[in-house]
């Protein structure tokens, strides 16, 4: 690899051979194509665990057409890859959101998170899936002038709530779990939902009607209508009930909790070639219109393109020997088996 | 069959559904912005639609997997369904729907 200028890099960078942009399953398997290659990997994801959609949307869910595996729900599927791809040691930064590439002066590229991470490495490897899961955002009017402010998405500190008039949104476990834990903290907590039933936990529902009954949470059967305030300050919300009743309800935070749903996000920045979203790739390598950047998974496009995870696999086994090239520029590939060549045995530990 | 639906910019278009497919697929193979993110699993509610009154009461009554579900949708109404659980049958012909917002 060539040396750099001085001052190129910023003080705290990790270098590595490859960057995988998403930890589903094919970013997953991609881990041990590139491993067998003896490529380093990092691997970025903005969920807080691996799997993508496999166990953001259908961990419980069976997949019937993994080649050899006649049935394995969507946790499974990736526990596996994760025990899988153990020998090769990859480095995962979850809950981070890749936000900025760029190419170094050397030609490698350097790939920061916004939670400060900063990688360089001759391989990027995109497999964004149909881009990274953020919070369901409610079709509020001037909704983002108040996000980060007074609307949050997750809780981060419980401190940050303490005597606030906390308003919270929605019917799933995590709406009902910071009902719960938020209600001794807040000067009056608030729970509206669309329906007087909700998917969370039965004992977290059971104990948020015991708060209604003692007076110490409100439960109301309403939507958010509008909200009211200034530069970012929440103080009051219009509510409207089943029968389209109307009314003002003074809240100074509002804590919607839909669920996730799929933006191609900072992908879209990064400068490269995209169709309908998505990356188009030659189907020899995998890669995408700029030298070094490869993209596998539903995140590719191409003739033919089936939005499969056995495809994804063949990409990522495709992907890892053009990477090689790049990262070893004057080394020879060698073919193996992994069932007789005792050097790849070695690097899965097992022989 | 026919499929009346209007999409979030108010604009009415008249799509065919496939007998035995679901309004989901018409929607989103039509090219309306439906995202049924998870593909008709019940596993993501960005399917959601309003269906007209006249219509909402002609249809199968929601699984508990589709009302735990509409629980992760925004803007849920009276007349919320997730449309990749309904499906295209003769009795439907005309159904009436809004697509909900994003
Ligand atoms: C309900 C359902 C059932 C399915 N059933 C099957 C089946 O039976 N068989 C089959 O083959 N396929 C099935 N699929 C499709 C399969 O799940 C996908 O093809 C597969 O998940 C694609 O994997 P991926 O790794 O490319 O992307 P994904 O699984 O989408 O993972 C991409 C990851 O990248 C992250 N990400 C994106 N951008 C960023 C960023 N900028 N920063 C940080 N992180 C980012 C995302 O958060 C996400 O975790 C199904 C899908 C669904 C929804
Ligand atoms: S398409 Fe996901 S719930 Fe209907």
């Amino acid at each position: 690899m060539n040396s750099m200028a001085p001052g190129d890099l910023p003080p705290s960078r990790t270098e590595t051979d490859v960057i995988i942009i998403g930890a589903g399953p094919i970013g997953l398997f991609a881990v041990f194509e590139l491993g067998l290659l003896d490529l380093k990997c990092h691997l970025i994801d903005i969920l807080d665990r691996p799997g993508g959609q496999c166990t953001e949307l259908y961990p419980e869910k069976p997949i019937y057409d993994i080649p050899g595996v006649p049935v394995v729900t969507g946790q499974e599927l990736t526990d596996r890859l994760m025990q899988q791809i153990r020998p090769f040691g990859a480095q995962f930064h979850f809950s981070e959101m890749a936000n900025r590439l760029h190419r170094l002066e050397d030609g490698r590229w350097q790939l920061s998170t916004d939670a400060g991470t900063v990688l360089v490495a001759p391989v990027i490897v995109v497999a964004a899936g149909g881009g990274s899961f953020v919070p369901k955002r409610p079709p509020i009017a001037g909704i983002e002038e108040y996000e980060g402010k007074s609307v949050f998405y997750a809780v981060r500190r419980m401190e940050q709530f303490r005597g606030r008039d906390v308003l919270i949104a929605g019917g799933g476990d995590s709406a009902l779990d910071w009902t719960l834990n938020l209600a001794p903290v807040a000067n009056r907590l608030t729970l509206v939902h669309h329906r007087d039933g909700f998917r969370a936990a039965q004992h977290s529902v059971n104990r948020m009607r015991e708060l209604v009954g003692e007076g110490r949470v409100n439960f109301h059967v309403a939507n958010v209508k509008a909200l009211h305030g200034a530069n970012g300050q929440l103080e009051a919300v219009t509510l409207t009930g089943p029968d389209k009743k109307e009314w003002r309800q003074e809240a100074n935070a509002f804590l919607p909790f839909f669920g996730l749903t799929i933006k191609l996000g900072p992908i879209a920045e990064f400068g490269l070639n995209l169709h309908e979203n998505l990356i188009p790739v030659d189907t020899a390598k995998f890669e995408s219109s700029t030298p070094g950047i490869f993209a596998i998974g539903d995140i590719n496009g191409y003739p033919g393109k089936l939005k499969l995870i056995l495809s994804g696999f063949h990409e990522a086994a495709l992907m890892a020997q053009a990477a090689f090239h790049i990262c070893r520029p004057n080394e020879k590939l060698r073919f193996q088996y992994t069932t007789s060549s005792s050097n790849l045995q070695k690097k899965l530990g097992v022989a | 069959m026919k499929i009346i639906a209007t999409d979030r910019k108010g604009v009415v278009h008249e799509v065919e559904g496939t007998l035995g497919w679901t309004v989901m697929e018409a929607l989103r193979d039509a090219g309306l912005p439906v995202a049924a993110e998870c593909g008709g699993a019940c596993a993501c509610a960005t399917c959601h639609v309003y269906v007209d009154e006249e219509w909402f009461g002609k249809l199968n009554p929601p699984s508990p997997e589709e009302l735990d579900m509409l629980d992760m949708a925004v803007a849920v109404e009276s007349n919320s369904r997730l449309s990749c659980q309904i499906r295209c049958e003769p009795a439907l012909d005309g159904i009436t729907v809004t697509i909900a917002p994003e």
